[in-house]
């Protein structure tokens, strides 16, 4: 937090009283019934663009067929030793205190109901659709969101600057990257609202533009009177920015936008999600995936670090489009494949554990000679989650978050 | 609905300005595609050829290091900055050229090609040499066949880096005898993306044979990209149905799969939508499609056509405008609404373009030659004018133009008079009534600019 102003509902409504408006005319904001906020449970979903190579950041050392595979993936620094069968990749050290203290886990031989065309767009559309088609367009999380009930348009909350499809949806959620600024004159800020009063777009942005800021900052927004005043704000926000607008594994970013997320999750926000891109890895792969695992640890840890006891409500889930293919390339790469690596952590997981029915990798039981073989849907271990976090019946996750999917025989992954 | 001049230029062109004449009517808007390309001219763009000296430098200084020259990583690091202003000057160019053009309709086709094509810079060097690719492959067959536009773009030397393609050697070829590999990549997206389409009639096992296919094509040090027929698979491949090349590998048998695949009615449906979709609505007319579609399918692939059926339909004149500019089209739209010549664009230094271009559209959400994937920027609306996009575009349209100004020595304009120039008979009551309110020149032109009507096209 260090010091700066922690939202809560009393900040929210007096800031709306000093800003001389009520959110409730942002169109935004009309649905949001201002009922019972949804528990203390949190979930972080993190979106991995790409295609994680689960083979190799939980490698089945103890498959006979593992090793040669992987002739040169599996050299190099050891891995770290998780049970008898499977190894942590090297480069998520800094996360193994958490698997002795059971808060991390995995899920191995799972995906998404895509097959075949391996498409990182259709892949990541499914994902965060949840749906077996592309003929849904709104998110999971934002179905999930809807039964648990928003009440506050922080309820749920896209971080970064790309647009986050698995919350996108009928229930309004916040989508906000760290040192975006928003300074204006009070009559600037007083015309734009009226010029953007027939625009529902610009207006909601606006309007949600201008309480975060006024968050961040912990002041009220648009104290700028000057015109050097506002020139100020903006250099300011591009000295911040360095260019950087995505998220990639291993940037400088990486810690800011997990503190950000921390802070919005110990004020009213209950799910959050943010991407990480960088897991492509059809060359060098030694390089590029360790880079990308670096960034993934740091978001994790200081997520840990950030949210002090409320980590022990938490339950982060790192999912990815597909996974790879068994065998390395010839570039010393992994190809787009099928079954992958979902990872757990947080305290309110049930970790320690590789969880799954692992399929094998010998020539006839991987998919189609190549990938490794899914024995479970990764939706199922998603909506297990949000069932046992949120109290949320098997039957409305399995027909309302997502369509047709069966929780039940899915092991429970929240402690 | 029919043409409107200030219309053709708002949405099919780089918008209204002090110095923007509007052509007539459609023939001579779509004329100008056949002259000379000036703009081009009088602001240059490297070729990717040009940059192997320095490539080939920054490479053997990186072998120097290793080897323990203490010099070399200094030098090293100097050939890489070096790029990256050019990156950025090469950014201020393709903005001078909207500003002084008096043919956007080629600026904007520029840009809607080079994301159909997207290519990112995946190492030190290529980085910044996206606009290379734009340069070699896009804007010499913008008005051409699409077959050409499609062979230039695949073979250009940054696409076949990006997606893995030198990396890949036919699964029959020697060289896969000795533990090389085939890589899918290119191929998938060629389908995927630049023909057919994601709904398109392609199966994973026409992705392999098409990648069997295009194994072969590698960078030489020297010659740039050769076709190698021993990186290649002895065929014949089964691509969609059809039977291509023999039992030695062929450069020409590539060429064929291509003016196949361009002339697919699945292609001309999938160019149809898209261009429809980025330059009138992101939920398009489906007979507005379907027009263009038939036009290229008729043609064979000519584009001309195609951009002829977009803006003769009714369609693309609804006066609705529904497109949101993307950060880079916003920004160059304003400054040329402002009357900034290309000349002082161009003249920035390094440092000022990046701090009043580059990063700014970042924060919007488009940092410069570096979207997610293949498949380039998003379309809809919604996707630009979220809150921090949305603060973004205020927070620059209030600052920079006037700081700007202040640096060229140029004073801003009256913001009633910007609503004239910069939105026409389009302005609307909403801005022409902030802009007249506004108490200070520089926020009344931050207002006119941050307006959905001029953000809006």
């Amino acid at each position: 937090m260090r010091g700066r102003g922690r939202f809560d509902r009393r900040g929210f409504l007096k800031r709306g009283a000093a800003l001389g408006c009520s959110l409730a005319a942002s169109p935004l904001a009309t649905p949001i019934a201002l009922a019972a906020a949804p528990g203390d449970k949190r979930l972080v979903v993190i979106v991995l663009r790409g295609a994680m190579d689960g083979l190799d950041v939980v490698r089945p050392v103890g498959d006979p067929a593992y090793a040669a595979l992987r002739p040169t993936l599996a050299q190099g620094e050891a891995p770290l030793p998780l049970d008898d069968f499977f190894a942590l990749h090297p480069a998520l050290g800094g996360l193994y205190p958490l698997w002795a203290a059971g808060e991390l886990g995995f899920a191995h031989a799972v995906s998404t109901p895509y097959r075949d065309k391996r498409s990182h767009f259709d892949g990541q559309d499914i994902l965060e659709t949840g749906g077996a088609g592309s003929a849904r367009r709104d998110g999971w999380l934002n179905r999930a969101l809807g039964l648990i009930g928003a009440t506050s348009l922080r309820t749920g909350f896209a971080i970064g600057r790309e647009s986050l499809l698995i919350l996108n949806g009928e229930v309004p959620v916040s989508q906000w990257a760290p040192d975006t600024p928003l300074t204006l004159t009070a009559q600037s800020r007083r015309l734009l609202r009226k010029m953007y009063g027939e625009a529902p777009l610009f207006r909601a942005s606006m309007e949600e533009a201008l309480a975060l800021t006024a968050d961040e900052t912990g002041s009220a927004p648009g104290s700028g009177e000057s015109r050097g005043d506002v020139q100020q704000a903006m250099m300011a926000s591009v000295r911040a920015a360095s260019g950087k607008a995505r998220i990639m594994a291993g940037g400088a970013g990486m810690e800011k936008i997990a503190r950000f997320a921390a802070e919005q999750l110990l004020g009213e926000t209950r799910i959050a999600s943010f991407s990480i891109t960088g897991w492509d890895t059809h060359a060098r792969q030694k390089q590029g995936l360790g880079r990308a695992l670096r960034g993934l640890q740091t978001a994790i840890l200081t997520l840990k670090r950030e949210l002090g006891s409320a980590w022990r409500d938490t339950a982060v889930l790192a999912m990815t489009e597909f996974g790879r293919t068994a065998r390395e390339n010839g570039s010393g790469g992994t190809d787009h494949g099928t079954g992958g690596v979902l990872l757990m952590a947080g305290g309110a997981i049930a970790g320690g554990q590789v969880y799954g029915q692992w399929p094998g990798l010998g020539e006839l039981e991987l998919y189609q000679g190549r990938d490794l073989m899914p024995t479970a849907d990764i939706r199922a271990y998603a909506g297990t989650a949000l069932s046992a976090l949120f109290a949320l019946s098997a039957g409305d996750v399995g027909q309302k978050v997502f369509s047709g999917v069966d929780i039940a025989g899915t092991p429970r992954i929240i402690a | 609905m029919r043409f409107d001049p200030e219309l053709a230029e708002i949405r099919f062109g780089t918008g209204l300005g002090p110095r923007v004449e509007p052509a007539a009517d459609l023939q001579a808007f779509l004329a100008r595609l056949d002259g000379p390309d000036l703009a081009a001219r009088a602001f240059p763009v490297a070729s990717f050829a040009s940059q192997a000296d320095s490539m080939a430098r920054f490479r053997a200084l990186g072998r120097a290091a290793r080897q323990g020259d203490g010099n070399a990583r200094g030098e090293r690091d100097r050939i890489l900055r070096e790029s990256r202003r050019s990156q950025l000057r090469w950014l201020a160019h393709a903005g001078a050229r909207w500003l002084d053009s008096a043919d956007g309709f080629r600026e904007r086709l520029t840009r809607f090609w080079a994301d159909h094509f997207t290519v990112v810079g995946k190492r030190p060097m290529t980085r910044a040499m996206a606009a290379t690719f734009v340069e070699d492959a896009i804007r010499p067959h913008l008005t051409g066949r699409f077959a050409d536009l499609l062979y230039a773009a695949e073979t250009h030397p940054m696409m076949l880096d990006y997606l893995d393609q030198f990396a890949s050697v036919g699964e029959g070829s020697p060289l896969a005898a000795r533990g090389r590999g085939l890589n899918e990549n290119l191929a998938r997206e060629i389908l995927e993306l630049h023909t057919l389409g994601v709904d398109g009639p392609y199966t994973q096992d026409d992705v392999r044979q098409f990648a069997n296919l295009l194994a072969g094509f590698t960078h030489g040090r020297r010659a740039g990209v050769t076709y190698q027929p021993r990186r290649g698979n002895p065929g014949p491949e089964v691509i969609l149905g059809r039977r291509y090349g023999g039992a030695r590998p062929r450069l020409e048998d590539v060429r064929e799969v291509f003016e196949d695949l361009a002339t697919h009615p699945a292609t001309a449906r999938h160019i149809a939508r898209k261009l429809v979709v980025h330059f009138v609505s992101d939920r398009p007319d489906e007979a507005h499609v379907a027009h263009v579609a038939a036009r290229f399918a008729e043609s064979g692939g000519a584009l001309g056509a195609a951009y002829a059926a977009l803006l003769e339909h009714p369609a693309a004149w609804e006066p609705a405008r529904r497109k949101v500019k993307q950060p880079f089209d916003f920004i160059v739209t304003a400054l040329k609404a402002l009357g900034l010549r290309g000349a002082r664009l161009a003249a920035l230094r390094s440092g000022e373009i990046r701090d009043g271009l580059a990063v700014p559209m970042a924060l919007m959400g488009q940092r410069w030659e570096r979207p997610d994937g293949p498949d380039g920027w998003p379309e809809a609306a919604a996707r630009w004018i979220t809150p921090q996009g949305l603060a973004a575009r205020i927070q620059w349209a209030m600052a920079v133009p006037t700081m700007l100004s202040e640096r060229i020595g140029a004073p801003l304009p009256d913001p009633r008079a910007l609503v004239e120039t910069a939105l026409g008979a389009h302005a609307g009551a909403q801005v022409a009534l902030a802009a007249a309110a506004a108490q200070t020149r520089w926020e009344g032109v931050g207002l006119v600019l941050a307006s959905p009507g001029f953000q809006r096209r």
